[in-house]
């Protein structure tokens, strides 16, 4: 959640990545493969293919109003195209769409369904369809054949196993999809791979979940009851894609009301102008570098964002705003009162504590504290002096710091982040100065 | 601890008796047992998260899910059971869910005894409506849900469920909180009937599982939807209370600068919100509205403290300054989307109908309507509250005062809104900020919104009220309403803001300065 809100400084016009390409020529060949013997064949159970196809397309319409960075925008087509791929009967009617055609007709219901949101000028992202087309093959791949060689009929009849193998293969799938999501993430932010599967298989067990149990249990009651059981099967999924919504959109408004509040101590000229938001992002990228994910990354963000507010206790502004610069005491003493204002606001408790202990040395600080303290030392440093040096003497002061006052490890870090980034906060003056 | 009325116990009294009797012919050795215990373990165990706090809370401490969420099984119960049988389902997950206020077991009983008849009432819903054969029982030879109309006996299953559970609330509304019958009903149909529909569906695909040849292991299936859905939906209600926190949070840094209105953001908020009652706002307009009223002086965060706590006469210099909150504020609020028209009550709280107030002298109806309120809100509560150097004036002095001052100051329609606001609510000089947003739960995915006993909304009890207004104020720089001719003597800074306010070129080269000046970052 976090991750696609604060981009990694730099992402996008690095040369593509091998991982990329191996994933999207996958894609296309499969795509190509079953285009191709579905053109020759032609297809199989049509009606069912329709109507499958126009649930993924329906569903597809979905993603109106997705906020950017949303898991899964669409999270019916998604169910009913896993359905679709694990569909054995329909109405107790064994049926014949084999891997290919399933690709075929996921493809083109998503692309169908994406039409609209193109003539809007927003097309799909072309990750997700490739993941979609690579996901859907591969759930296809594993249980079509199985079925087909009719083993599977006789050994599991139509009983509780068989329930429990669309589960397996589900749940199978889905570790598929996150670890290619994870891999293509890599390939493009290159954050260490860990943390970004971590925060895949977190996703899974939020709405990816819903969407297996969803294919499940549409692909079982298509076999019972027949295709009416599509519209039907979808209704709660719909209810949980709505309450997914509701929910992003309060985590967004909530995220911009701590930016304002943070942002409170530059328009009272306590601090630098845009002092918090570089810090964030800054702490953010150092966090993910050291393996950080998830909830722990969302403190970080808070934290960072509020790491001033104790100056507004302050009668006279600090000059610069550049607490780096000030007598231990007086840091300790504005951080305390930073985190008495945190502890009024509705953030977790762990937020509080980091603003609180971000003057302490680093040994007897949390992570994300040693994270924030190194980060706003080197925002301060660099800024009091906006030179071509700036930079690298800060980074050099923090260095020099390392024995108390600084983690090493978080001061490398740094270093490395800012060296790959470029567009670290003072880059300007490294690239123009 | 309060005690229950009489009428509460005889209302939860009578239910539980009406729940006995519904189960009553269930207790015989012919009853479907095996599916009766299987489902109603189900329920109970979808319930227990909610009661022990570690199941349902994970390492990011997310908020456990509302109990009384998982009505799917009870339907599916009403569908694959006869009546008393299906109400039986109920009772254990009902009498062991986690209940929050006190008193626990009354609270408890009434539950279970609501579930209990709601349950026993769908069932025989869809009974009448021929479910039992639509959905395969092997009725007619058919094995095999009888697919469209099987909806039929879904649907009155679920509107019974719905129907019975909203009158009961309503009982127990009316009994123990002592709310007039009107407002007791009013909204709980319409509010419980969207999810429930979709509730009722979930249920339906639960019993076709349940019956096919996949067994009830596959209706678990459908549960995961739902279960996912309840737990996204608590995390939204306390990702919401946090969102409230970290608004007031922002106010209250406004008061550690300046000690001398504290308490008065969220009385202009209560303020406009009266005031926009009376104009008929719709109810989303009218929250953005309350934060707008809230946040109003947020941008005095942006002026440096000494000026704000000095006791003497300001200079001119200082005064611009003061001038300068309203564009400090809407500078710090621009990011936050949902504000929406707030943002430009904020800018525009101290313009003036005939265009002599600042920033930028606005006049008439280019001043924004939300500004018009507030502008309102704030004057009338800035006179009324009392400061240490003066006490607060009686509510109809103050409203006289508008008066006086409407048409060139203010809006005449938002005073008399107020008045009229005034005489209907009357005034308390305190209202505490802990008073939730809106009253009535927002319309929500999940049922928890709606069905829970929940005897005591928040509706009936009144706000605490703190001991005493902090004395510790002087006066409330830019909230003042001018001509207080009457009490310069004894009101010196209120005195000197009424001037400032009058003085529109102040505000104009303020601006100007301030715009130099952003030019340049």
């Amino acid at each position: 959640m976090t991750s696609a809100a604060v981009g990694a400084p730099g992402a996008g016009r690095r040369p593509v990545s091998g991982t990329v390409v191996a994933v999207y020529g996958a894609a296309v060949l499969l795509t190509a493969a079953g285009l191709g013997s579905t053109l020759w064949h032609g297809l199989a159970d049509p009606r069912i293919a329709l109507a499958f196809g126009v649930l993924i397309a329906v569903g597809e319409l979905a993603r109106w109003g997705a906020l950017p960075g949303e898991r899964e925008p669409a999270p019916v087509a998604a169910a009913g195209a896993l359905a679709y791929a694990l569909l054995g009967e329909n109405a107790g009617q064994p049926v014949g769409h084999g891997v290919l055609q399933t690709v075929t007709v996921v493809l083109t219901a998503g692309l169908a369904g994406a039409v609209p949101h193109v003539a809007r000028g927003r097309g799909p992202a072309l990750d997700h369809m490739v993941r979609r087309v690579l996901t859907v093959g591969f759930a296809a791949f594993c249980f079509q054949p199985l079925y087909d060689s009719a083993g599977l009929r006789e050994r599991f009849g139509a009983g509780p196993g068989y329930a429990m193998l669309l589960l397996l293969l589900l749940a199978l799938t889905a570790l598929c999809d996150a670890v290619l999501a994870a891999l293509v993430l890599r390939a493009r932010t290159r954050h260490p791979f860990g943390p970004l599967l971590r925060d895949e298989l977190r996703a899974l067990l939020h709405i990816g979940s819903a969407v297996c149990a969803t294919g499940a249990v549409i692909a079982l009651g298509v076999a019972v009851a027949g295709l009416w059981a599509l519209p039907v099967f979808c209704v709660p999924l719909l209810l949980t894609q709505l309450s997914f919504r509701r929910y992003a959109a309060v985590r967004t408004t909530y995220r911009q009301t701590i930016a304002s509040l943070a942002r409170a101590t530059e328009i009272a000229g306590y601090t630098p102008q845009g002092h918090a938001r570089r810090v964030a992002e800054l702490s953010l990228a150092v966090g993910r570098e050291l393996g950080l994910s998830g909830p722990e990354l969302t403190v970080l963000e808070y934290a960072a964002l509020m790491h001033d507010i104790g100056q507004l206790s302050l009668v006279d502004p600090v000059p610069d705003g550049a607490t780096a610069l000030l007598p231990v005491a007086e840091q300790r003493r504005i951080a305390l009162l930073g985190g008495a204002v945190v502890r009024q606001t509705g953030v977790p408790a762990a937020v509080a504590v980091v603003v609180e202990r971000q003057a302490d040395p680093y040994r007897e600080q949390p992570m994300s504290a040693r994270i924030v303290r190194a980060v706003n030392a080197y925002d301060d440093l660099a800024g009091e002096c906006a030179t071509a040096s700036g930079p690298l003497s800060a980074l050099e002061r923090l260095r020099l710091g390392t024995a108390h006052d600084y983690q090493p490890e978080v001061v490398e870090s740094l270093a490395r982040v800012l060296s790959r980034g470029r567009s670290g906060p003072w880059s300007d003056g490294v690239t123009h100065g | 601890m309060r005690a229950i009325p009489v009428a509460a116990r005889v209302c939860i009294l009578g239910t539980a008796l009406c729940a006995a009797l519904c189960v009553h012919p269930a207790l015989r050795p012919d009853t479907a047992w095996g599916v009766v215990s299987l489902l109603a373990a189900l329920y109970a165990f979808c319930e227990l998260p909610a009661r022990c706090r570690y199941l349902g809370r994970s390492a990011s401490g997310s908020a456990p899910v509302v109990a009384g969420s998982f009505f799917p099984v009870l339907l599916a119960a009403a569908l694959l059971l006869p009546p008393a049988a299906a109400a039986l389902v109920a009772v254990p997950g009902a009498l062991l869910g986690r209940i929050d206020q006190r008193p626990r077991s009354a609270r408890r009983i009434w539950r279970a005894a609501q579930l209990t008849i709601a349950t026993w009432a769908a069932a025989w819903a869809q009974v009448v409506f021929g479910g039992p054969v639509a959905l395969g029982g092997g009725g007619y030879g058919l094995t095999t849900p009888d697919f469209p109309y099987v909806l039929l006996p879904t649907g009155a299953a679920a509107l019974a469920f719905c129907l019975v559970l909203s009158a009961l609330d309503g009982c127990i509304l009316v009994t123990a909180e002592r709310l007039p019958l009107r407002t007791a009903w009013r909204g709980l149909l319409p509010r419980s009937l969207a999810p429930l529909g979709a509730h009722g569906l979930a249920g339906l695909m639960m019993a076709v599982l349940w019956r096919s040849p996949f067994g009830p292991l596959s209706a678990l299936f459908v549960l995961l939807p739902m279960y996912i859905s309840c737990w996204v939906f608590a995390q939204y209600h306390r990702e919401r209370a946090a969102h409230q926190a970290t608004i007031r949070a922002l106010v209250q840094a406004v008061d550690i600068k300046d000690r001398y209105t504290r308490g008065h953001s969220e009385r202009v908020g209560h303020a406009s919100v009266l005031i926009a009652h009376e104009l008929g706002m719709e109810r989303e307009r009218i929250e953005v509205l309350r934060f707008a009223g809230i946040l109003h002086d947020v941008g005095k965060l942006g002026v440096p403290t000494r000026v704000l706590r000095k006791d003497g006469p300001l200079t001119p210099e200082e005064r611009r300054v003061i001038e300068l909150h309203p564009e400090y504020g809407h500078e710090m609020v621009r990011g936050i989307g949902f504000l929406g028209e707030a943002r430009s009550a904020i800018l525009h709280h101290h313009e003036r109908l005939d265009g002599t107030g600042y920033p930028y002298g606005l006049a008439g109806q280019r001043i924004p309507e939300f500004a018009r309120v507030v502008a309102v809100a704030d004057a009338f509560d800035a006179m009324t509250s009392t400061r240490s150097y003066r006490r607060g004036r009686p509510v109809p002095t103050a409203l006289a005062e508008l008066e006086r001052c409407a048409g060139t100051q203010f809006d005449p329609r938002m005073v008399r809104a107020l008045a009229r606001a005034l005489d209907r609510h009357g005034w308390q000089t305190a209202v505490t900020s802990d008073e939730p947003a809106p009253p009535g739960p927002p319309p929500g995915p999940s049922p928890s919104a709606s069905p829970a006993p929940s005897p005591a909304r928040p509706a009936a009890a009144p706000p605490p009220v703190p001991a005493a207004l902090p004395v510790s104020a002087a006066a409330g720089r830019g909230n003042v309403p001018p001509a207080r001719t009457s009490g310069v003597g004894h009101v010196p800074h209120a005195a000197r803001t009424a001037r400032t306010g009058q003085s529109g070129r102040t505000g104009q080269s303020g601006r100007s300065e301030r715009s130099g000046r952003g030019g340049g970052r």
